[in-house]
């Protein structure tokens, strides 16, 4: 490890932080507008006047991509370019390539936001993005690599601290992920074939769809929460040695768990089975973590009373605690068989989505902004207060509503009259379910509106600060 | 489901990667004194870090940072 604290500039590379930390709010906004638009859809099909590229089939793809890709991905760029400089004492490896990896994200986005509403799509789930698109998603993603296991490697402090090991494992398992499952053969510029056929290619999709969630939504994730939930607090991690723990073994168990998006289907019966014990086994590290996250607060509970944003980051791990049970209890195949093709599963994917992700975005961001800008906190912490509750409402509407959707819609759908004939014919559970879609639309419009408020709040913010610079705390005993 | 042939090895093949790492951390101390790290990262100015934390000489020079906050 290079010990010379002289050789490089004293200040922390920080643009570019503050770029990604901008626009994931931004998109933050578009994206859960789309899905705003696409919850009104399943209401109302109507209102998309006929016009095939805002059509669900169009604008759903756009919409996950949106908000994972665009809001999540540049929350997880700026926290994670953020923390390894902070953590390693250094400034970032390579800030041009760095720089390279934003321009680079915004022109994967920007090409999503127009490739998926004209109808282009590989039609794998989180993965719809056409080739060329496929392609500039790697180049990005191996900058991102260098720039980031650069700034490891050229570190100051000889710990890598834990949040480091969480960023560092979602960089290399994504890439691994999206080269495995893009492997395609184009036929034109616009239309390629997955390299895979039939159920090995729905194997390969749901091992990339379920280590999507494992490692993009969960473990990059967690690097925010060991960082900014300690800083937020001023109260180290409750236990260090824990936090450790559940890295490994977080990390040792999610490749295997893919399957359990499989059952029932042609996938063999015996792979089905390995994949939901290993998401049965995911319940102990996601709670050590969630656990080891919120007893951070041990002996200092009265700050989650006057700190809204200790309020997101803690309710974040509520909910991540929330959905890492009910994820292992969903792939037991038995409740599987009730609950898959519902909108339980849809209402699964937003208490993490909205609750787990969205919270500790936004928190970690409400945290980190101010402190790039030169200032001690946001702009109106009430409007931080008001976001956290429009959004912990709007997500319980949102879940509650799907939670009961869902296990209506599975009852309806497998009773049987005593003749064996079914009860009900398919559309009769879809009326059923008009009003749990109008109750989450409502939901999702509140939780848009708290993003509303924090673009606001992020803009009086900013308006008039001045990009800060931060000197490199020096290193004095130099060798390892 | 020839497709097996290519995710098992490839899992594995990661499992080993990964334990290859973990070894490389237990050998490289990046285990010892861990609950110290988590302090660290609380103290703003970064001041009066010794590198070689891990060669553990107890915890003298960290007092002034480590505030009341135990783990």
């Amino acid at each position: 490890m290079p010990s010379n604290a002289t050789s490089n500039p004293p200040e922390y590379s920080d643009t570019v932080v503050r770029a990604f930390a901008l626009v994931a709010v931004l998109w933050g906004i578009v994206g859960m507008l789309v899905g705003v638009v696409i919850a009104a859809e399943l209401a109302w099909p109507e209102i998309s006047l006929g016009i095939p590229w805002l059509s669900y089939g169009r604008l759903r793809p756009l919409h996950t991509n949106a908000v994972i890709f665009a809001f999540g991905g540049c929350a997880l760029f700026a926290t994670s370019y953020h923390v390894v400089q902070r953590t390693c004492q250094t400034r970032l490896f390579m800030p041009g390539l760095a720089m390279f990896s934003f321009i680079g994200w915004q022109l994967v986005i920007v090409a999503a936001a127009i490739s998926l509403p004209l109808g282009f799509t590989q039609g794998k789930e989180y993965a719809e993005l056409e080739w060329p698109i496929d392609l500039l998603i790697a180049v990005v993603w191996v900058a991102y690599a260098v720039v980031f296991f650069g700034t490891l490697g050229t570190r100051k402090i000889r710990h890598i601290y834990v949040a480091n090991w969480f960023f560092g494992a979602f960089i290399i398992a994504v890439a691994l992920l999206h080269i495995v499952n893009s492997a395609a053969i184009p036929v034109s510029l616009t239309k390629s074939y997955s390299a895979y056929a039939g159920v090995q290619d729905a194997m390969v999709q749901w091992w990339y769809g379920h280590n999507a969630v494992g490692f993009f939504l969960t473990a990059g994730f967690l690097g925010m929460m060991y960082y900014y939930i300690p800083k937020q607090a001023g109260r180290p991690v409750y236990s260090y040695r824990l936090s450790i723990v559940h890295f490994w073994a977080l990390i040792f168990t999610y490749m295997w768990a893919g399957p359990h998006h499989l059952h029932y289907t042609a996938l063999p019966d015996w792979v089905q089975s390995v994949g939901m014990i290993f998401s049965l086994v995911l319940l102990a590290p996601s709670w050590g973590g969630m656990i080891n996250g919120i007893m951070t607060l041990s002996g200092a509970w009265h700050k989650l009373r006057d700190d809204p944003i200790l309020k997101f980051l803690i309710v974040s791990l509520s909910f991540y605690g929330m959905s890492t049970f009910e994820g292992p209890m969903m792939s037991i195949k038995t409740v599987n068989a009730l609950s898959h093709y519902t909108d339980w599963t849809v209402g699964h994917v937003h208490s993490g989505a909205l609750g787990w992700v969205g919270m500790i975005s936004i928190g970690s961001l409400y945290h980190l902004i101010p402190r790039m800008y030169g200032r001690d906190k946001m702009y109106s912490m009430k409007a931080v207060e008001l976001h956290f509750w429009i959004a912990t409402i709007g997500i319980v509407l949102y879940i509650a509503a799907m939670w009961i959707a869902g296990v209506m819609q599975g009852l309806m759908w497998r009773a049987l009259n005593p003749d064996g004939t079914l009860v009900y014919s398919f559309v009769e559970s879809v009326k059923a379910t008009y009003p749990f879609y109008v109750i989450r639309l409502g939901g999702g419009v509140l939780y848009l509106g708290g993003m509303l408020i924090m673009a606001w709040n992020v803009v009086m913010t900013v308006k008039g600060a001045k990009a800060a610079t931060v000197r490199i705390p020096m290193v004095l005993a130099a060798h390892a | 489901m020839d497709i097996l042939y290519l995710l098992i090895p490839l899992s594995t093949v990661l499992v080993l990667l990964i334990l290859g790492l973990f070894g490389w951390a237990l050998h490289h101390g990046q285990f010892d004194d861990v609950e110290r790290e988590g302090l660290r990262i609380l103290d703003e100015q970064g001041l009066e870090v010794d590198v070689n934390q891990t060669q553990r000489q107890g915890r003298p020079e960290q007092s002034p940072h480590s505030k009341s906050g135990q783990s």
